[in-house]
């Protein structure tokens, strides 16, 4: 369950209702605000930057939510893409 | 003796001229005093909210003060949107105005004077709001005095909230016991129903149920409408009750009359929500023909 979900097969306008909305109020609850949003970002750009080199212009990370591992319905979860350039970069950054 | 008597009686009489000059706290007490009935009234106050706008908070204060009022109970509807006046053309009392709800607070006029009596329930009244002024001539507190006045005399005080989340709303919760929040089954109005239901939930608002109107059954079996479910799944809060898209409201909304408690879907409806704000447990009404309300009666149990 997650993202891609939504546009694999044909939903019906419900259903995409639905998803959009659960995706929107965990945003809203959570309260996060776009520069919040921008500063993990930047750490986060910051942190994999040291271990190797990644496209921090393709990084996309938001807030979503994911089954729990209890299995007791969902919970919020802080979703990231982030496209690797070079893996090995790692031993020279690393200092 | 009787001189003594008649001395004390006459001290009496004068202290409550003093307390009549003073404060309408001071009055309240007094009327504690003369009628027992008044005061020992237990009377609720429900806020009829949304957030979003155009979602049916008007339609339903309408129809919800009058099935109350129909069931006996003595109502006041207090329109709070300042500037926006609606409640008025809805119950089809716009012809009476003479006092309205900034009025009673600035103290131009008493509260007895500003209610309207509605055509067909002797036990139902209006207060209307202000056409020409602003949502800031009204605080908080003075709204929580009025609906304090109010309790003495009506079972049921309903507050038709404006939209949004400034002034206007903040008023009409101030002096909330209950919230009936109106949605409908699309994104935007359930995000903001969302929103509401946090910010009543910070303002300590125990009680809040879920009206889910301008449903379409026909919409939600092709599934291009959320249903009824994924509203309640949703938002996680109780279901008071849910208002099909019915073509009635719109004529008894022309005609100002409220449909509640007539033959049509909707005016069944809200009447069955009436009961359900006065306690009793009413099955959910069968929106379509199949089976549907066993689903619905499944959400009610849950969420009991």
């Amino acid at each position: 369950m997650g993202l891609f979900d939504l546009f694999n097969k044909k939903k019906s306008s419900g259903d995409y209702a639905k998803d959009r909305l659960k995706l929107l109020l965990v945003s809203d609850r959570a309260n996060c605000s776009p520069d919040i949003m921008e500063q993990i970002k930047n750490d986060i750009i910051e942190v994999i930057s040291r271990y190797m080199e990644i496209d921090s212009s393709g990084l996309d990370i938001q807030l979503t939510q994911t089954e729990s591992d209890g299995g007791n319905g969902t919970v919020p979860a802080l979703y990231a893409n982030i496209p690797i350039k070079d893996l090995k970069n790692k031993t020279k950054t690393v200092k | 003796m009787s001189d003594l008597k008649e001395s004390k009686s006459g001290k009496e009489k004068e202290i409550e001229k003093k307390t009549d000059n003073k404060t309408e706290k001071s009055k309240d007490s007094k009327d504690k005093k003369t009628g027992l009935a008044k005061s020992n009234r237990k009377s609720e106050v429900i806020v009829i909210t949304s957030g979003k706008g155009g979602v049916g908070k008007t339609t339903t204060t309408a129809n919800v003060g009058t099935g109350l009022a129909k069931l006996n109970k003595k109502v006041v509807l207090i329109d709070t949107d300042i500037g926006l006046r609606n409640l008025d053309v809805v119950m089809g009392l716009e012809n009476r105005i003479v006092y309205n709800l900034v009025d009673v607070v600035e103290g131009n006029c008493r509260y007895k004077q500003a209610l309207i009596k509605d055509k067909t329930y002797p036990n139902l009244f209006l207060l209307p709001s202000a056409q020409t002024k602003d949502k800031t001539s009204v605080t908080p507190e003075q709204m929580k005095k009025l609906v304090e006045d109010l309790k003495k005399e009506f079972d049921y005080i309903i507050l038709d909230c404006p939209a949004g989340i400034e002034q206007g709303f903040k008023n009409a919760i101030a002096a909330a016991d209950r919230a009936l929040i109106v949605t409908t089954p699309e994104v935007s109005a359930i995000r903001d129903a969302d929103r509401i239901i946090g910010l009543l939930e910070a303002n300590e608002i125990k009680k809040t149920d879920l009206i889910v109107n301008r449903i379409r059954m026909d919409m939600v079996k092709r599934g291009e409408m959320m249903s009824i479910e994924d509203v309640v799944e949703i938002l996680a809060i109780d279901l008071i009750g849910a208002i099909p898209d019915d073509e009635n409201i719109v004529i008894s909304t022309n005609q100002g009359q409220p449909l509640v408690g007539d033959n049509s879907l909707a005016g069944r409806a809200y009447m069955n929500i009436c009961k359900r704000v006065l306690g009793e447990e009413i099955e959910f009404l069968d929106l379509n023909d199949s089976g549907f309300f066993k689903k619905l009666s499944r959400i009610f149990k849950k969420s009991n």
